[in-house]
Parts: C-alpha cells; structure tokens; sequence
C-alpha cells in the first residue's frame, strides 16, 4: 500500500466530508447514539419487569406515594406533596439546558465573557440537579418508620374487605398514629381502606409472628408481614423489589452522567476563561460539551416519564 | 445560520424552553388528576390507563423531537447526518415489539415463593 501521509490537523477540525460536521461532533454523536442504546435497553427492560409483575399479581409501586418529599416543606410544615420535587428537578435539568444552549450560541458569535456566564449558570444547575438527587436517594433509602405489609391472597379470601382485590397479592400501607396505633389502612394502589378490624387482625397478627425476623427479610415482598422501612437492593416498602433495584440502577446511572458532565462543564470553563478557544479561533468545544449536556436532559424526559408519571 | 448577532436563534431558544416546560407542567397535571378521571368522565379504568399513557408517550417523543432538534441542532445539520443518527433506532423499536411479544408467554409464568413457575396450559 501507498504510504498515505495524514495531517493530524485535518482529522481533528479540517476538512468535513460527508457530514459537513467535525470529526469531534461526529464522534460525540456517535458515542451519544450507543448511550441512547444503553439507557433504552434499560428502560424496555423496565417496562417489561414491571408489566411482567403486575401480570404475576403483585402491585407495583405507586410513585405518587413514594416520591413525596420537598424540603422545607416536608421538615418544616411536614406537608408532603406528590411528585413536586420531581417536577422541580425536571424544571431545574431543562433550565440547564436553557443556559447550555446560550452557551453554544455566545460562542458562535466567539463572545467569551457570554459564554463563560451561561456555561458558569449551567454548572449551577447541574449541582442543583445533583443535590435534589441526594435529598430523593436519601428519603428513597430512608423511608417511613412503619414499612409496609404484604398479605398473601389467602389470608384474606374469606374476608369481604372493600378495595381489596381478591386472589390477589394485598400490599398495604399502614399509617400510624404516635402510639403505634393503626389510624389508616392504604392498598399499594392507592385506594384507602377506611374501616377494616379484619385487616387490622390480621396485619397485628402477622406482626406478632413475624417479630423477630421481620426487618430485611429474605424474599422481601413475597413474604407476608412487615417489610422494613425504605429501600435496599433486596426488599423496599413501595413495591416488588425490581422496583428499586431498576430506580437505583436507572437513576443512578443518569446520576452518573450528570456527574461527569458537570466535570466537562467545569474543564470547559476553566478553558474559557484563559482564552484557549479564543486562540484556536472557535468555540466548538462548547458544542460538543453540549450535545453531551442535552443528551443527559434527554434522558432525564425519560426517566421522568416512565419512573414518575406512569 | 446563526451569523448575525443571534437574537433569532435566541429566540427559538426561549421558544422552545417554554413549550418543554409547558408539557412538563401538563403531564404533571395529569399524573395528578388521572386517579380522579375515570369517575369525571365516566370511562372505565382500563381505558383512562391506555389514554394517560400513550399521552405520556407521545408527550415526551415530542419533548425528545424539540430537545434533539433545536437544543442539540440536529434539524440544523445536513439531512445525511440526522438520518444516520435516527435510524439505528429502529433496533429499539424493534427490541420492544421483540419483548412485548415475548413477554406475553413469559407473563403466564406466575410468581411464587421460589421464582417463576409456569401455569399449566388449559387445553
């Protein structure tokens, strides 16, 4: 073969066959595309988990009674609002975007103090984002003093308990009041069992029996008595325990990317600030950071929707 | 493109800012709501279920379709690159038609204490 000889200069930002983009952005949307890969193979799997369960009899979990702190409002006022916080860290991810997208255009038009305070503002979101993260995770592990109870179907055949599937797995929430006294009865699903001594019985029942090895246990939700409060890797009071192994994986791996791009972001900054794309006459590098950037918020839409929403 | 001093890329920016936050806040309403429609319109539960989620889906192919096309440029690149990139999607799509048809033999499967285990057939 001929000796071809390469300027590494062209590869990198000369000539643009084919595409009319850089070799960086190219490579960029490539590695994005096998991301995409990733976390689409990891939502399918969700959905097909989770459609797989509900099929098998047990209650998923209900995200309106999982996720329902926001602080100030949860240590404060002790008012717990479904799904606000979510929203809001949705907000703060898509407002990132926003900024990120400023930067990208200042450093069209080579402006370097625009693009260092939008790049600057997008930091701060994808610290903000991070932080409602930690604050979720932390009330996700945490949980409720009670847990929750899960009945066998055959415990409760006989009884004619109104908003109780029968044959069907029962999982249920039990509110207490500070003596420890049951005030309220909720099924996974929602649906509040206002008066059933039944129930009641029953749960005290099982409470009594499963005692000593309660907290923790082995198959988690398919064993009746009191889950332990929160989540592990093993068993969690909101539902099967695919439930938070694919919340801790999914959101965790999101989490990760999120992590690392405030890393990029901060490398991009740091670069601004001393002229270095000013010397090299273009701001791709913003770009390119961006799509990446974008692409996390991208995700995030879909965790959002199908964690969250459904 | 976007040589001039940018106000009008700025403003497809915050155009687009607005219409995501807008469905954001929407299929927020909806996940709040949705436990009370069936009793506000009279439609079974089944069949709220169905029209919530595949809002949902929808809703958000479109949040991706405004993300991906303006955030990220996409619609801006030439056709060849954005065809490229869209079409080794159509193994996803594929891998969830395999999975939902797979799964509903595997959905048949019952759980119990000690796994999965298959319910006899009815002949």
């Amino acid at each position: 073969m001929a000796n071809v000889s390469v300027d590494p200069k062209a590869l990198v930002e000369g000539e643009r066959p084919i595409f009319n983009a850089s070799w960086g952005k190219l490579m960029m949307w490539f590695f994005l595309v096998s991301d995409a890969f990733t976390f689409s193979a990891l939502l399918v799997a969700y959905a097909a988990i989770r459609s797989r369960t509900v099929d098998g009899g047990l209650a998923w979990a209900n995200p309106e009674q999982v996720f329902i702190h926001t602080p100030i409002l949860h240590e404060v006022f002790h008012i717990d609002w479904p799904l606000v916080f979510v929203g809001l860290m949705t907000f703060i991810l898509i407002l990132s975007s926003v900024t990120m997208v400023l930067a990208v255009e200042a450093g069209h038009r080579n402006s370097r103090k625009e693009v260092s305070k939008w790049v600057a503002w997008t930091i701060v979101g994808g610290v903000a984002f991070l932080s409602c993260q930690a604050y979720e995770w932390y009330h996700f592990i945490h949980g409720s003093e009670s847990g929750a109870y899960v009945l066998k179907s055959g415990m409760l055949d006989d009884q004619n308990i109104p908003g109780v599937k029968k044959g069907a797995a029962v999982e249920v929430f039990a509110v207490r009041n500070v003596e420890g006294e049951i005030v309220q009865l909720q099924t996974r699903e929602g649906s509040q069992i206002t008066y059933a001594p039944a129930l009641e019985a029953v749960i005290k029942a099982s409470e009594a029996h499963t005692e000593g090895h309660a907290a923790g246990g082995g198959h988690g939700e398919h064993q009746e008595g009191r889950t332990h409060g929160g989540a592990s890797l093993k068993s969690n009071e909101y539902g099967p325990a695919p439930f938070a192994n694919f919340f801790f994986f999914v959101t965790g791996f999101h989490g990760t990317h999120v992590a690392s791009g405030v890393v990029l972001l901060i490398m991009l900054l740091v670069n601004v600030n001393k002229g270095i794309y000013d010397k090299r006459g273009h701001y791709e590098m913003t770009e390119k950071i961006g799509l990446y950037w974008h692409f996390v918020d991208l995700v995030w839409v879909f965790v959002f929707t199908f964690f969250y929403l459904v | 493109m976007q040589h001039s001093d940018g106000s009008e890329t700025r403003k497809e920016i915050f155009r687009t800012a607005l219409i995501l936050t807008a469905l954001t806040t929407f299929e927020f309403v909806l996940a709040g709501i949705k436990n009370s429609l069936p009793a506000w319109t009279g439609l079974s539960v089944g069949a709220v279920k169905m029209i919530v989620l595949s809002t949902f889906v929808i809703l958000t192919i479109f949040k991706a379709f405004y993300i991906v096309g303006v955030f990220m440029h996409l619609k801006d690149e030439v056709k060849r690159l954005a065809w490229t990139i869209l079409i080794p999607f159509l193994f996803i799509i594929w891998l969830i038609i395999g999975l939902m048809y797979d799964g509903t033999s595997w959905g048949k499967q019952k759980v119990t204490d000690a796994g999965y285990s298959v319910v006899e057939q009815q002949a």
